[in-house]
């Protein structure tokens, strides 16, 4: 995939999820929220994964939905409990745009030159390397396990939870073999002999990377205004939340 | 009597057809070795057989009942499939906690899963681990408690995904004979498998695959001999089969593959000829 936005330097890009981070945990207010989700959909756009952020946000869902009725049930109003999962949505979408237009490779760069310690930043990219291979796995048990008469949706709540551990401790077994494995097949290649790695490929900031930049902080500075001396319209919903404690 | 009709299978989002339009039967109490490249689709075609994939174009009738009516525990019942690798099934505590999940998932009672746990220990050879968990043994005992995993409910047609890898000679010489155990019980067994000096042991009914569809079928002596097929499903033909096929020259059948069966032509003529040299002598 290639896209203005796959382009863009990682650490611009980081800075910019940032940024869409920090203004969200800024506000409760529907509209801001909005606004900030809002601001992100161009992006999607022109990084072309329109399809795969929308499949995205559905694996959000499920999460979603629990937010908002958690926030119904014990919460104070209606309005904070859509606000809350407005919030869930847009922090999810923002790093799930840094995710999907960042190769492993860029991010562990990135990483590297952030001076942070390469067995630290080793450690995350085989981490988001490694997820499509645990989600094979993952199907391979599951497949495994149905073939020895395991029904996953069969039976009471408490019954559906259990069936789900024949699947995962095979999971967590073959993750944490793969994992020795792979301490020992770097071990065996010299992992870490040099205390000073030098990388053939060197990330610098172009134009459009102290562009998106100054545009973050610029964002950052006008929240933080708007945060402060401006007063949002504010929703009100004419429902009254049951009062159950 | 496993019948899979015309059957065609893409995996959602692709195009390419990783089977396209195989048919083939399978009788009761038959042992057939699936065999073929990397890729040619021989474990999505056992997935059809217990419902795991369902085909896009085609059917799969198990004892005349076609896959898409049942679940996958409903068929699962008469189509056992052991998977190639034992660590994404293993999980229990006790290698009899784990042999007796799915006797209990298929709703077995606590005296018949006691039994039938007991005996299947026995007979694979497992008896002193049964207490033991399956996450200390070796990988081939892994392999081996999965085999029994399976064999513990007794299924009609056995399907067994290559089975021989990470096993020493005198396993897998243990595993053919449990094999012609199986058969001789009325199983229909089907290994898919790289294996070439295993099946030319085993002998059986031979399926080239390569790339999706069927590249011949027929019993291990008149495909696996034959350099043109084995080469297009990037295999080599056994070596008792190339030296037999060396010496044809010299009275050797070509169509040997069992080990046994050349030395049992390769012995009288050895020791005839070794009393030839002595008498000449």
């Amino acid at each position: 995939m290639d896209s203005p936005i796959h382009r863009l330097d990682p650490r611009a890009k980081f800075i910019l999820t940032l940024g869409f981070f920090t203004t969200t945990l800024m506000f409760t207010n529907i509209f801001a929220l909005l606004t900030i989700f809002l601001m992100q959909t161009p992006l999607v756009i022109l990084a072309k994964t329109w399809s795969r952020w929308i499949r995205s946000m559905r694996g959000g869902l499920l999460m979603g939905i629990f937010i908002f009725a958690m926030n119904y049930i014990f919460g104070t109003s209606l309005a904070l409990a859509i606000a809350f999962t407005l919030r869930f949505f847009t922090i999810m979408s923002a790093f799930s745009l840094f995710f999907m237009t960042t190769s492993a490779d860029d991010l562990g760069l990135a990483l590297e030159q952030a001076h942070i310690p390469y067995v630290i930043s080793f450690t995350f990219t085989t981490a988001v390397r490694l997820v499509p291979t645990m989600a094979v796995d993952a199907q391979t048990v599951v497949d495994a396990q149905r073939s020895r008469g395991l029904e996953l949706d069969k039976g009471n709540f408490m019954k559906r939870v259990r069936n789900y551990i024949p699947i995962l401790i095979p999971l967590i077994i073959s993750a944490i073999r793969r994992s020795v494995e792979l301490a020992e097949a770097l071990e065996a290649r010299a992992f870490g002999a040099s205390k000073h790695r030098t990388t053939i490929v060197t990330l610098r900031m172009k134009p459009a990377d102290h562009l998106v930049t100054i545009f973050t902080f610029l964002g950052l500075f006008v929240a933080t205004y708007v945060y402060f001396y401006v007063t949002l319209p504010s929703l009100v919903i004419p429902i009254q939340i049951p009062r159950l404690f | 009597m496993i019948s899979i009709e015309d059957v065609s299978f893409h995996y959602p989002g692709t195009t390419q057809d990783v089977l396209d339009n195989v048919t083939l039967s399978i009788n009761d109490g038959e042992f057939v070795a699936i065999m073929g490249e990397n890729g040619a689709g021989k474990t999505t075609l056992v997935k059809m057989l217990n419902g795991l994939l369902m085909p896009a174009k085609g059917r799969v009738l198990i004892d005349s009942s076609a896959t898409g009516n049942k679940s996958v525990a409903q068929l699962s019942r008469d189509v056992g499939l052991i998977f190639q690798n034992p660590d994404h099934q293993l999980f229990a505590e006790t290698v009899s906690e784990e042999l007796s999940f799915s006797l209990r998932n298929f709703g077995f009672p606590e005296d018949v899963i006691q039994r039938r746990v007991t005996s299947i220990l026995e007979s694979l050879d497992l008896r002193k681990y049964s207490n033991t968990s399956p996450f200390i043994l070796s990988g081939g005992e892994r392999k081996r408690v999965a085999l029994a995993a399976t064999l513990v409910w007794n299924p009609k047609h056995i399907i067994m995904d290559e089975p021989t890898i990470g096993q020493d000679y005198l396993q897998k010489d243990r595993l053919r004979n449990f094999i012609v155990q199986l058969i001789s019980q009325g199983k229909t067994i089907i290994i898919v498998t790289h294996d070439v000096e295993f099946v030319a042991e085993c002998n059986p009914r031979v399926v080239l695959l390569s790339k999706g569809r069927i590249l011949a079928d027929g019993p291990a002596t008149r495909i696996l001999t034959r350099s043109d097929l084995v080469t297009k499903a990037s295999l080599v033909r056994p070596q008792i089969t190339e030296l037999m096929q060396r010496l044809n020259e010299k009275g050797a059948p070509a169509d040997i593959v069992e080990p046994y069966a050349a030395r049992d032509f390769l012995t009288p003529k050895l020791h005839a000829a070794a009393d030839a040299q002595t008498s000449t002598r």
